[in-house]
């Protein structure tokens, strides 16, 4: 049973409301596809060449070329990227060992642990303290008196308090991690327009109803910014924490190529952070892109107001 | 206007909120106290917090210390250090994040590999940092530095790019030059966002100085030039290597004091420098 | 399957329900924000009658405190003092200074307040699901008949993000007739609205009222819309509000747009705009803001 309707259309050629039909083949996928073509057709992936070739051009000259006076004693581009492809590499780690592995395996699975333990821990705090006023006052000044204590300087506490090597670094990079969740969960229950939760009032809604259909999914946007913080500061942490004490990680690699004079292996280590990192943080995206598809669409659409 | 704040102090005071906080701080504190003791106390040890040294010995410490002048002196640097480091983040960061709000070309090149940077976490860069730099203090700096300028430089773009389009407008049809706008509009508008960098980017930046102080002062990173070390997280750090661990916990808090007093008179210059946003 | 249809020009109106319901009584209703010397009279010493099964529009300049009103009698809000009946039953009074927001108030937000992050048709069950009065199925197959009866069928499974806001503002209402409300509350819903939009609204919301016979009270600061909609007009005095005229709109019903060029209906205009236009001056000087 169609009826024939004429869809009405902005300047933009997009409909002002999506019939089912569309509705059911728009998919994720196929948004997606369509945006990264829009993207190829711009000047973008041109000028980011352009940016990287500088980049990596400047590096190669300075310290290659030129050998300008303080960048000589760098490793440059061509010797990293020499070490990191090798099969036999001069100071032992490179994509073809399996040492590289290992580190990026035990750094990895310690912020894995950190962030969900702060992740299940923090979220429900701070939406808690987002929630109820007396609950904040209780608790957030204590909250706030830990929070301003940098990550490194729990270091030698979290050590003398637990034992193993493990747990004084998990520990470290989860209160990291939690304290920027929490945080931003709090902020983001609060930042909820108030008028949602009176609508939710007005319907008949009981005041665990409105917390679980309301606060909970109009806080997700700014729980999932905090989850990227928290990610990013977790790695902050845990890579500092893996210098100072800890044996394997990519923070321990760094530090150790340092001492043992193994250079281009320190950079190996920084570019493997940073991909790494990224990886991350853009999985943590991709979660909440998908948790959030009305956001998703609602922002592709350009949000008629 | 000092009755009406008179007023206000008097009856925060007097209200349930103070009194709630006041109340969870001394639980926290009786807590940590009990849980410190338990071993005398109580025959056993309370699984993590048995360790930590008790509330009361550290204010002990704490009194020991603040007459003691090269505790202040460690203060002083590390204040330094992070001073030095803010304000190069912000004199780079708060440039360049305007420079690529505003030209698409400059975004387009710069901003993917500064997004390919970013996620490399500031400590990662101490070794190559000594080794670039001549001297230890410019490589503590240096990585100072990188700590802010990130977060700076991402906030000032949103700001930026997110200041209303109508504006613009309005200014070129009321006849402005392109330096008039970029100074009378860009700039005013941005400074909302440049103040929320600046109070978070601070707070990472008292990180990495701690961080760096006890890497480059205590850690394995090499050369400990004496007097080069120094700063509360070495403090931090050699209290741990020297067993007194009351000092560790002093040290600990009075660089978390440390760090909310430099947020804290951020957001104050924030306010003073934004006077139209107090309106609400 | 259009969605930007105009409603269907129906027939006569419904015969009247036996019992009409939905009356409200506002009983010099004070209302005072902040503390007692410094704060802002908002309401002062207000007292008027809000008719059951009509449809009662209180115009008054930005700021006036209309909006307080409104909020009383939904319960976001507290008295300072007076009283406000509900088919004589106390909401809210000397004993009780603040309502229960309830389902047999529902109120229709000035920016809108449908959940975001659930689709059209969950909204509108939202309201009989969570109060457990109907199960899901018969939720939805109410929610369905109930959105295509007013427009809108097609765009059940979709965002509210992904509709325009005139059609948003259609949801909204459906979202709260589904329980069966005894007064719909509406702060000025149309504000946001383009014109144009905004008459086929009118008519829709018309259309609705002849459907439902619910009792309406809307505030509004466009007295034309007031005229147009209302059975009753009270226009307001500015800021603290009290009652300055109130007219009985005789324009028959039901109405449509060809109203608007009626004779009487221009009379209306006449008798109020220099009343509304004194208050809307006095706002003016006083430097009115809106909150």
């Amino acid at each position: 049973m169609t009826e024939v309707s004429p869809v009405r259309v902005t300047n933009n050629n997009v409909p002002l409301a999506l019939t089912d039909d569309t509705v059911r083949n728009v998919s994720p996928l196929t948004l997606a596809i369509h945006r990264f073509s829009l993207w190829l057709k711009s000047p973008r992936p041109y000028l980011m060449l352009i940016g990287f070739a500088l980049f990596i051009g400047f590096w190669y000259l300075s310290v290659e070329v030129w050998k300008l006076p303080r960048f000589s004693e760098m490793p440059g581009p061509t010797e990293v990227v020499r070490e990191w492809f090798s099969r036999d590499p001069t100071y032992g780690l490179s994509v073809f060992t399996p040492e590289y592995y290992l580190h990026i395996w035990v750094s990895t699975r310690r912020i894995a642990i950190a962030f969900f333990l702060a992740t299940i821990i923090g979220v429900p705090l701070g939406l808690f303290l987002g929630w109820s006023i007396r609950f904040k006052q209780y608790v957030f000044p204590v909250f706030e008196l830990l929070r301003p204590v940098p990550p490194l300087a729990w270091v030698p506490l979290a050590i003398v308090m637990f034992k193993g090597s493990e747990t004084p670094i998990i520990f470290l990079t989860f209160l990291a991690s939690f304290f920027a969740t929490a945080l931003n969960t709090m902020l983001g229950v609060e930042s909820i327009d108030v008028s949602y939760i009176r609508a939710a009032n007005c319907l008949g809604a009981s005041r665990w109803q409105v917390f679980r259909h309301v606060i909970v999914p109009g806080a997700m946007p700014f729980i999932f910014t905090g989850l990227q913080i928290s990610v990013g500061v977790a790695w902050f942490s845990l890579v500092a924490g893996e210098m100072v004490s800890g044996q394997y990680g990519l923070g321990y690699v760094i530090n150790t190529s340092y001492t043992m004079v193994r250079y281009p292996t320190i950079v190996i280590g920084m570019i493997t952070l940073g991909i790494v990192g990224y990886v991350t943080s853009a999985a943590v995206r991709l979660v909440g892109d998908y948790l959030m598809q009305w956001r998703i669409r609602e922002l592709a659409l350009g949000g008629d107001r | 206007m000092a009755r009406a704040f008179t007023l206000k102090a008097v009856s925060f005071i007097l209200g349930e909120e103070f009194w709630r906080g006041v109340v969870s701080i001394a639980a926290f504190l009786i807590f940590w106290q009990v849980g410190s003791r338990s071993q005398s106390w109580f025959g056993f040890a309370f699984p993590w917090v048995s360790q930590i040294p008790a509330p009361t010995a550290v204010l002990q410490e704490l009194t020991v210390l603040v007459q003691d002048q090269s505790f202040w002196i460690s203060a002083l640097l590390s204040t330094l250090r992070v001073f030095e480091g803010f304000l190069a983040a912000m004199a780079i960061g708060i440039p360049l994040g305007l420079a690529m709000a505003v030209s698409r070309t400059f975004y387009g090149i710069s901003f993917p590999v500064f997004e390919v940077l970013r996620p490399i976490p500031p400590l990662a860069w101490v070794p190559a940092s000594i080794i670039f730099w001549p001297t230890q203090e410019l490589s503590i700096a240096f990585v100072t530095f990188l700590g802010a300028f990130f977060t700076i430089v991402i906030n000032v773009i949103g700001g930026a790019q997110s200041i209303d389009v109508r504006f613009f407008q309005a200014a070129r049809s009321m006849g402005s030059s392109t330096w008039d706008i970029f100074r009378r509009i860009i700039l005013p508008a941005t400074l909302p966002s440049i103040v929320v960098g600046a109070t978070v980017g601070v707070g990472i930046t008292w990180a990495v100085v701690v961080a760096a102080e006890m890497i480059s002062g205590g850690g394995s990173a090499g050369s400990v030039g004496g007097a080069a070390g120094g700063g509360l997280g070495f403090f931090i750090w050699n209290s741990y290597v020297g067993g007194s661990y009351t000092q560790i916990v002093a040290g600990m808090i009075s660089i978390g004091i440390a760090g909310y007093i430099s947020s804290a008179v951020l957001r104050k210059i924030g306010k003073w420098i934004t006077p139209w946003l107090s309106e609400s | 399957m259009s969605v930007q249809s105009a409603p269907t020009r129906s027939h006569a109106p419904a015969p009247a329900p036996t019992a009409r319901k939905g009356g409200v009584r506002i009983v010099d209703v004070v209302k005072r924000y902040g503390a007692n010397d410094v704060g802002i009279l908002a309401v002062d010493h207000c007292t008027f009658e809000v008719p059951p099964g009509e449809i009662t529009v209180v115009v008054g300049p930005s700021g006036c405190g209309k909006t307080t009103l409104l909020n009383a009698i939904a319960g976001f809000h507290s008295l300072s003092s007076g009283s406000i009946y509900l088919d004589d039953e106390m909401l809210c009074g000397p004993r009780r200074l603040k309502a229960q927001p309830g389902p047999d108030r529902i109120v229709v937000f000035q920016n809108g307040a449908l959940f975001p992050w659930k689709t059209n048709i969950e909204n509108v069950t939202f309201g009989p699901i969570m109060q457990g009065r109907l199960s899901r199925a018969e939720a939805y197959d109410k929610a369905r008949s109930m959105m295509a009866d007013a427009g809108l069928r097609g765009i059940e499974n979709n965002y509210p993000g992904e509709i325009s806001s005139g059609v948003r503002r259609r949801v909204e209402i459906v979202r709260a007739l589904m329980n069966d409300p005894k007064i719909l509350l509406l702060d000025e819903p149309y504000r946001a609205l383009d014109s144009l939009t905004k008459s086929v609204m009118h008519e829709a919301l018309l259309e609705i009222f002849y459907k439902n016979r619910v009792t309406i009270f809307f505030i509004t600061h466009d007295l034309e819309e007031a005229i147009f909609l209302g059975h009753r007009v009270v226009i307001m005095t500015t800021r603290p509000c009290r009652p300055k005229k109130i007219l009985d709109i005789d324009i028959p019903h039901p109405r449509d747009y060809s109203v608007l060029t009626t004779r009487r209906f221009r009379e209306f205009m006449d008798e109020t705009a220099a009343a509304v236009h004194e208050e809307a001056i006095k706002a003016f000087t006083a430097g009115e803001k809106e909150r």
